[in-house]
């Protein structure tokens, strides 16, 4: 994973509810066998008029040229359904290092962490302050300080994290690298065990 | 201090304690099918890593496979590609395959424990949710990521948070006509398909005890559907008869070792849990749901509850928009109502068990005309004991279809779907919208009321027919 301190972008908001896994990447994807090339289908039938990539829908706001950036801000519950993990990758491969919701599902929660894509739990009212900026509003994620601000106001909030992820996002380590890092006291439990 | 079944094992395989974040947990087994496995091959060989422990991985062909010719290629393409994949990667990273054609191969959760791969005390993963069907043996086993199947190739270790533990203690006896999956369909209706999120669950009690080794695997298997991360039974006599004597159990020499280390494997007596719950067996009768999530389950004699009476907004409009996608209507029984298809199979009802189960109900009998019978065995080991004992004949004089082993209409992956619209009772986990077929609407029900409805061609209490 590559180290991830700060973000600072603008933001494409998806003012919707409980968007869940089947459509973040619906479920004809999953028979790919690698991770990439998923962001050109994420939303893939909210984007598509009868998923023909020639025919962007106007109305959805991955093609709306006024929005842009690398932080996805979604209403609440944002990831439920199958635990696929296809939908971070999605997320990660379409260019986004953050999304912003006020409440998200445990699995994605997960999956995202585990993909490089930070999970910013805010506020209901932060929330809606954010779906209020004009699209031209830039906002500040700091990984370390846990806080996220909205640039023009300075209006700020904070948000949890473990210790232990928030290391790995910091310096790029995934759960893989500390694994490895660790193999020595792997290999004594294994000895251990005989 | 007293501890848990769960605990034992769990601290047995911590390696390491991360402050402040999860457990460094040690895995015994890790199993691999096509659908989650090709991107965690690509990501060790990017990093220029091996699998580390490739003794320890089992791998098997099941979720996308045809079960109609497999000796001939796979007409979808996609499908080829990703079972091609998976017997490319095994060979490269020496690891064991039972693919299409070979004689061990089947539904993954299927045959781990027929071939003794699955034992006792072990912690065993797989990118599958219903990995938790091995807790049977009194495992700790669970459904993982690929990202996670990936840190189980690299280090055979995976970091976890340790979850809060639940027993469920069912005791007395079963009513006639009442098995394991009404005893699991039962369960998860009283608690929901949410009610066990967070936990790690362990099944106690007589009810239990007296079951089969198969039983209790149909009760472990869906311990994922009320949101659990996994099931469990303590091991006894029954485990130990099961599993001597197969293929890659313990062999002689080493045999009673084991099992006297396995006798270690219960929950000491003044062991606490986060939450229990008391069922009484004699309340459980056979049961199907009517719904589109597991717990949307009623008594085969029961009724659809009332909408109007549901106090919770939430589960009130939940309900109503689940009957609509069902095209069943509030306060009405199912018995009577006509289904078109009967799929008999999956890593829940697929096992010989099962199958002879089935094979008891319908000998002398023939299917409904209107119905359509599916049978998909768990693994080629099964189909072949099927043919053995004579149950395939059975199964043919009475008009059902015996497919090839793999995942088939569980999830309607491959070829194998139920038609829009119409009703199908599946042995099956799952009654998601769409997940038999776009459209497809399915009644969960165990191996017998699936068989008595095949012979019907209507919903039916089974107890009529014994
Ligand atoms: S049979 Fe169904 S539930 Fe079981 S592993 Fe296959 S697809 Fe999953």
């Amino acid at each position: 994973m590559i180290p991830l301190q700060k973000i600072h972008s603008r933001f494409v908001p998806l003012e919707m509810e409980n968007v869940d896994t089947d459509q973040i990447i619906p479920a004809r994807f999953l028979k790919a066998t690698t991770r990439d090339g998923f962001g050109k289908n994420l939303f893939r039938d909210w984007r598509y008029e009868n998923n023909d990539e020639t025919k962007p829908k106007a109305d959805f706001v991955l093609n709306q040229s006024q929005f842009s950036g690398e932080i996805l801000v979604a209403g609440k519950n944002f990831g439920c359904g199958s635990s696929r993990e296809h939908a971070a990758w999605a997320l990660q491969d379409y260019g986004f290092k953050a999304v912003v919701s006020s409440f998200f599902a445990d699995i994605f929660k997960n999956n995202a962490l585990n993909n490089g894509v930070v999970p910013v739990k805010v506020s209901d009212e932060f929330l809606a302050k954010i779906f209020a900026l004009g699209n031209e509003a830039t906002i500040s994620i700091d990984i370390d300080k846990q806080t996220i601000t909205l640039d023009a106001s300075g209006l700020q909030e904070t948000f949890e994290i473990n210790t232990y992820k928030k290391t790995c996002l910091l310096n790029g380590y995934d759960d893989i690298d500390y694994l490895i890092a660790n193999k020595q006291a792997i290999e004594a439990y294994e000895e251990k065990q005989v | 201090m007293a501890k848990t079944l769960f605990d034992k094992i769990w601290d047995k395989h911590t390696v390491q304690k991360i402050e402040d974040g999860p457990s460094v947990l040690y895995i015994d087994k890790h199993f691999i099918h096509e659908v989650t496995s090709p991107q965690a091959f690509n990501g060790i060989e990017k990093r220029g890593l091996k699998v580390f422990r490739p003794q320890q991985v089992v791998a098997t062909a099941d979720h996308n496979v045809p079960t109609i010719n497999q000796h001939l290629p796979i007409k979808d393409e996609l499908s080829r590609l990703q079972v091609q994949q998976l017997i490319e990667n095994c060979k490269k990273h020496h690891i064991e395959l039972y693919g299409l054609g070979h004689p061990f191969q089947g539904i993954v959760h299927v045959i781990g424990p027929e071939l003794g791969v699955t034992q006792p005390g072990m912690t065993i993963v797989c990118g599958d949710s219903h990995t938790s069907t091995h807790g049977a043996f009194g495992a700790v086993a669970f459904g993982i990521g690929t990202s996670e199947v990936e840190m189980v190739f690299a280090s055979q270790c995976l970091l976890q948070t340790k979850p809060k533990v639940m027993r469920i203690n069912i005791e007395g006896e079963l009513h006639n006509g009442v098995l394991s999956k009404d005893i699991i369909l039962y369960i998860i209706a009283q608690i929901t398909a949410s009610g066990a999120t967070g936990y790690f669950v362990e099944y106690a009690g007589s009810a239990i005890r007296s079951l089969s080794m198969e039983a209790r695997m149909t009760i472990c298997n869906m311990s994922i559907e009320m949101g659990a991360r996994g099931g469990m039974i303590a091991p006894d006599e029954t485990t130990f008869a099961y599993m001597k004597g197969r293929q890659f159990a313990p062999g002689n020499g080493l045999w009673e070792k084991k099992v006297a280390e396995w006798k270690e494997l219960y929950t000491d007596a003044d062991a606490v849990f986060d939450h229990e719950i008391n069922i009484n067996a004699s309340d459980i009768q056979p049961m199907i749901t009517y719904g589109t999530n597991p717990g949307l389950g009623i008594a085969i004699n029961g009724h659809i509850p009332v909408t109007d009476t549901i106090p919770d907004e939430g589960e009130r409009n939940n309900i109503i928009k689940a009957l609509k996608y069902m095209g069943l209507e509030s306060g009405k029984s199912l018995l009577g109502m006509p289904v078109q298809h009967v799929f008999i199979g999956s890593c829940t009802n697929s096992r010989i068990e099962d199958l002879r189960l089935v094979a008891s109900l319908v000998k002398g009998r023939k299917k409904n005309e209107n119905v359509q019978v599916m049978i998909v065995p768990g693994s080629q080991q099964v189909a072949r004991q099927a043919t053995a004992e004579g149950l395939d004949k059975i199964f043919k004089e009475a008009g059902f279809e015996i497919r090839q082993a793999g995942c088939s209409a569980c999830l309607g992956m491959n070829e194998d779907k139920i038609p829009a619209g119409e009703y199908c009772i599946s042995t099956s986990n799952r009654n998601f919208e769409g997940r038999q077929g776009a459209g497809a609407r399915t009644l969960l029900a165990s191996p017998l009321t699936a068989a008595a409805a095949a012979i019907t061609g209507v919903v039916t209490d089974v107890r009529e027919l014994i």
